[in-house]
């Protein structure tokens, strides 16, 4: 009698420390890969409010459409005035976008749920910014890139699909990678419609969340 | 004498199981607001809340989809309760998807082809995810059946040395 | 210098319990009742150790000793010295102290209160307790050191979680939380105690247990309203329970140790349900512990989880050895329990307590269920649900309805067997106070089908309750010819524990009929408005006057002005308030409440144009709300007349 209850007993006992420990290596913020990737990107038509620097610019107003870029890659990254995590990309994103310059990769800036005059503000505080960033009234197209937070950055491929997502502040190592490949994979001919990088998140996630 | 006792308990059973059966919701219908509410703006004033909030139907059927998708940025509330701006945001694609005729349905799958399954607040009752309903029910009318026996068998043992 | 010492006193008081734990057994073995009282003083001594240890963090928060690492974390010069003071559970690290220290002194009140009760009960209890202290000493010197030096040392700190230093009740919840949390160990140990001595054939145990769960109930059950206070107050959505985890951590041994201190009865009353009442007092200290270690390992995100570190795997570690020890002992000591398995009757109280019991572990299960769902479906199927308050709204619904049912139910049905006759006279008030309410609640515009089943199941088990109150002033005032007042007096002093029961019932009704109340006839609305606009909500109609800002030494605070306006005069102002903390990026909300016994009327500043041209308000009245706190208050009055001893009849 007390052995089958003790049977009993480790039955529930044990499953339960297994699925403990098995979840203790994850960390419950990363959300795992968007839904997103390999999807086609969601289209917007944004208007511009920074308009970057040099070749890179575009002036204010200017009404940018995703469908504009086909056949390019597209670095599409959400940032706001109020988000500390974005300070530390800022310029490594302005670097990698002119290192790109004259190639078939756009970069643009969204800025969430901030207005257009503390996005420059911020934008002059931090040295200038030098692809153009675009308003997202009531954060429409975040919600259609499903966004968690910011800094995030999607990486399209040339196709128009969401190829990767990355939460957090992104490295210029991940940029180059990607963007890389992605090119890569636009410019061979035989270029299969499958996303070349990994479409997961990396990076640790909720950097910073409003 | 019996019967009646044991009809009681029966009773008593098939009263527990039709509130655990039927699957409707209080909890839907409860922030159902908006509903004797009214918008006094004197200077016509046209945000996107005011604007909006004259139609009872849509703003029910708004705060219901809106309370049964999770609010990304504040873990565990709904859209519909958190007062963080992506939510009032959302809340507000919600109101216009529905306005602009889709149904529930549709607005809750563009929510998840966005965010996952992780954006309903209540798993959908399919596939793995119906353990999580059916293991409470389970138990209940399990333990229901467990009750009748045992008090059958309890109240069937010859009264021996008496207690009272 | 003072984290040296309390880093010391820490070290000691490990020592100290280490070799209490051990050498209880080792005298009982060798029969020395003089070596046990020895070893008593270990529990003593850890008390005042640790003791030492918080009031060195009290101290060291308060002079700002920023060497202190747990200062450095939470401290602040610009936080208020209140606020100061109670950061010493704003984290992990201070948490762990405070539960150590809440422990100790369990631990010591036990053994002060029972030290001269005969048999090895209460020193095999005080060796689980020192286990349990033992686990905790270990978290304060690896993982959650809270005195870890820190150099160089910082000139100021970030302050405490802003969430944590904008309301008042922070300093209530978290204490009562606490004491009625670590307070289920007590029980927990008694189980143990009874097990290892053999008093567990006896039902003497069963007694004391009782009544160190009923207090522990008590406090948990305060703690889980001021909770929910603190919630609706701070929160700002107007709600005050969202099945976060961490609400669902305690409320999953409240339920268990419910279900315990009604099966005890029939216990003690019929010699059954030992086993069962065994698993109970075990099961709850079990989901004190595993509630703790969901909200902080960081295995689950919540509002309330604390940063992720390693202490999640000691808290796995320790409850898989107190869930082995447990089984052990619990399958070890199975087969000796006989209950004299016999009811006179299916329709008993007996029978009422068994369906209780049942409503009660599967609403736990259920709670718990939906909480670690999101974790078996990741691991199984690899992908990320939710499962949030819809679920368990409508999964614990049916199961509410069916205990506010049986709280009118039982008290009406005697012990053994009911008569018919006896129970139809006793089943009438009832049954019209089911009506009454029900008919109010539809006149009142409820048409849902739970809001009206709990309006008639409230109103039913409120006047059972009351009624069986009332049958005994009503006899005593027969019988002795006293006055309706000292009737009341002298039928609770008599029979504390069966009227304080009754107190507590009415107080749940009272919090269930707030909670079905406000969320049935919640009515709210949103609006942007400008200066001199105005917005309604059920009647109430604010106008804002102005939006405000000001720096205070720690935040600095948005606010926005609204009169409340009746029959075109201004009647008073509701002020939400915005509090921006410098360690933040988010604003703190601070809504506004004005409460009257019919409801509330709350406020909540949702955005705002900073050059004040306009504010966004979320205005909401939810009526009865306020019998939802008072209700908790009238559970809590329960819980002490229950846990007076009874005098002995004058």
């Amino acid at each position: 009698m007390s052995r089958t209850r003790a049977f009993l007993g480790m039955l529930i006992t044990v499953p339960l420390i297994w699925l403990f420990a098995k979840s203790m290596s994850r960390d419950p913020r990363d959300l795992g890969p968007s839904p997103l990737a390999g999807r086609e990107a969601p289209g917007f038509t944004l208007a511009v409010f920074a308009p970057g620097q040099e070749a890179l610019a575009r002036p204010v107003g200017d009404s940018v459409r995703l469908a504009m870029f086909k056949g390019q890659v597209v670095v599409l990254n959400f940032w706001a005035s109020w988000c500390l995590a974005c300070r530390d990309e800022h310029e490594t994103l302005s670097e990698v976008a002119r290192f790109y310059v004259g190639k078939p990769v756009h970069f643009l800036g969204v800025l969430y749920n901030d207005d257009a005059l503390s996005g420059n503000k911020w934008i002059a505080e931090m040295g200038g910014q030098s692809y153009p960033s675009v308003l997202d009234p009531g954060a429409r197209t975040a919600i259609d890139y499903g966004l968690y937070g910011v800094p995030e950055t999607f990486f399209l491929d040339a196709s128009g699909r969401v190829a990767f997502k990355n939460t957090g502040p992104v490295t210029a190592t991940v940029l180059r990678r990607v963007v890389d490949s992605l090119m890569a994979a636009a410019s061979a001919p035989t270029a299969p419609a499958a996303p070349a990088a990994p479409a997961a998140s990396a990076a640790p996630a909720g950097a910073g969340s409003k | 004498m019996r019967r009646a006792r044991q009809g009681l308990v029966a009773l008593s059973l098939a009263l527990s199981l039709a509130l655990i059966l039927p699957r409707a919701t209080a909890a839907q219908q409860a922030p159902a607001a908006a509903r004797d509410t009214q918008m006094v703006t004197p200077e016509g004033l046209r945000s996107n809340a005011s604007a909006k909030a004259t139609d009872p139907a849509l703003e029910a059927r708004t705060s219901g989809v809106a309370s049964g998708l999770r609010c990304p940025v504040c873990q565990g509330l709904s859209i519909q309760d958190s007062p963080s701006e992506l939510s009032q945001q959302m809340r507000s694609l919600v109101r216009d998807q529905l306005a602009a005729g889709k149904t529930d349905e549709e607005v809750r799958a563009y929510f998840i082809s966005k965010y996952g399954e992780w954006i309903l607040l209540e798993p959908k009752a399919s596939g793995f995810n119906t353990l999580v309903y059916a293991l409470p029910i389970l138990v209940v009318v399990g333990g229901l059946g467990l009750i009748l026996t045992l008090v059958r068998r309890w109240t069937a043992v010859p009264a021996d040395g008496d207690k009272t | 210098m003072i984290g040296t010492l309390a880093h010391g006193a820490i070290l000691v008081s490990l020592a100290v319990v280490a070799f209490g734990m051990f050498f209880i057994p080792f005298a009982i073995k060798r029969g020395r009742r003089d070596w046990v009282a020895l070893a008593y003083s270990a529990v003593y001594t850890n008390f005042l150790l640790i003791t030492l240890a918080t009031v060195a963090m009290v101290w060291a928060l308060v002079t700002h000793d920023f060497s202190v690492s747990y200062v450095a974390q939470v401290g602040s010069k610009a936080t208020p010295l209140f606020y100061t003071i109670i950061s010493l559970w704003g984290a992990l690290e201070g948490s762990i102290l405070f539960w150590a220290w809440v422990l100790a002194m369990y631990a010591a009140a036990v053994v002060w209160i029972n030290a001269n009760r005969p048999g090895n009960l209460v020193p095999y209890a005080a060796t689980a307790l020192m286990g349990i202290s033992l686990f905790f000493g270990i978290l304060l010197i690896g993982p959650a050191d809270p005195f870890k030096p820190v150099f160089p040392v910082p000139l100021d700190g970030p302050g405490p979680n802003p969430l944590l230093q904008n309301h008042i009740l922070m300093a209530v919840h978290p204490p009562l939380l606490y004491l009625g949390y670590v307070g289920m160990s007590v029980p927990f140990a008694f189980a143990v105690g009874a097990m290892l001595s053999g008093e567990v054939l006896t039902d003497d145990w069963i007694k004391i247990t009782r009544r160190w769960t009923l207090s522990s109930w008590g406090l948990l059950s305060a703690a889980i309203i001021a909770g929910m206070w603190w919630s609706y107050e701070v929160l700002g959505w107007g709600g005050y329970w969202a099945w976060d985890p961490v609400e669902n951590a305690s409320f999953m041994p409240w339920l268990t140790a419910t279900a315990f201190l009604h099966s005890v009865m029939v216990q003690e009353r019929r010699g059954m349900l030992r086993l069962w009442n065994l698993n109970l007092v075990v099961g709850t200290f079990v989901l004190t512990i595993l509630g703790t270690f969901l909200t902080r390992s960081g295995i689950i995100s919540s509002v309330h989880a604390f940063t992720t570190g390693t202490i999640g795997y000691y808290f796995l570690a320790f409850i898989a050895v107190t869930l082995l020890v447990a089984l052990a002992l619990v399958a070890g000591t199975s087969g000796r329990l006989k209950d004299e398995n016999r009811f006179d009757a299916p329709a008993s109280r007996e029978t009422v307590f068994l369906l209780n019991n049942l409503f009660l572990t599967a609403f736990m299960f259920t709670v718990l269920l939906g909480t670690l769902f999101p974790l078996v479906a990741e691991s199984v199927r690899g992908i990320k649900v939710s499962v949030g308050e819809p679920f368990f709204n409508r999964m614990s619904l049916p199961m509410i309805v069916a205990l506010l049912f049986l709280m009118g139910v039982g008290p009406a049905m005697p012990w053994k067997r009911t008569s018919m006759a006896e129970l139809k006279g006793k089943l009438l008030p009832p049954l019209i106070g089911a009506t009454v309410m029900l008919v109010i609640a539809v006149a009142f515009g409820a048409r849902n089908f739970y809001a009206l089943v709990t309006f008639a199941f409230v109103g039913f088990s409120g006047a059972s309750n009351k009624f069986e109150i009332w049958y005994g002033i009503r006899a005593r005032h027969r019988a002795h010819g006293e006055n309706y007042l000292t009737a009341l007096f002298r039928l609770m002093a008599g029979n504390r524990r069966r009227y304080g029961g009754y107190v507590a019932h009415l107080g749940i009704l009272t919090v269930a009929l707030g909670i079905a109340a406000s969320s049935t006839f919640r009515t709210e609305t949103e609006a942007t408005l400008k200066p001199g606009d105005s917005m309604t909500v059920s009647g109430h109609t604010v106008r804002l006057k102005q939006v405000w800002g000001r720096e205070e030494v720690q935040r600095s605070v948005i606010g926005a002005t609204l009169e409340i306006v009746k029959n075109g005069t201004v009647t008073g102002t509701i002020e939400p308030k915005m509090n921006f903390y410098p360690t933040s990026q988010q604003p703190v909300p601070t809504p506004q409440v004005k409460s009257s016994i019919a409801g509330d009327l709350y406020a909540n500043l949702q955005a705002f144009r900073p050059d004040g041209s306009s504010a966004t308000i979320r205005l909401i009245y939810e009526p009865m709300v306020p019998w939802i706190w008072f209700g908790g208050m009238i559970v809590v009055l329960g819980s002490v007349l229950s846990i007076l001893p009874t005098r002995s009849r004058a």
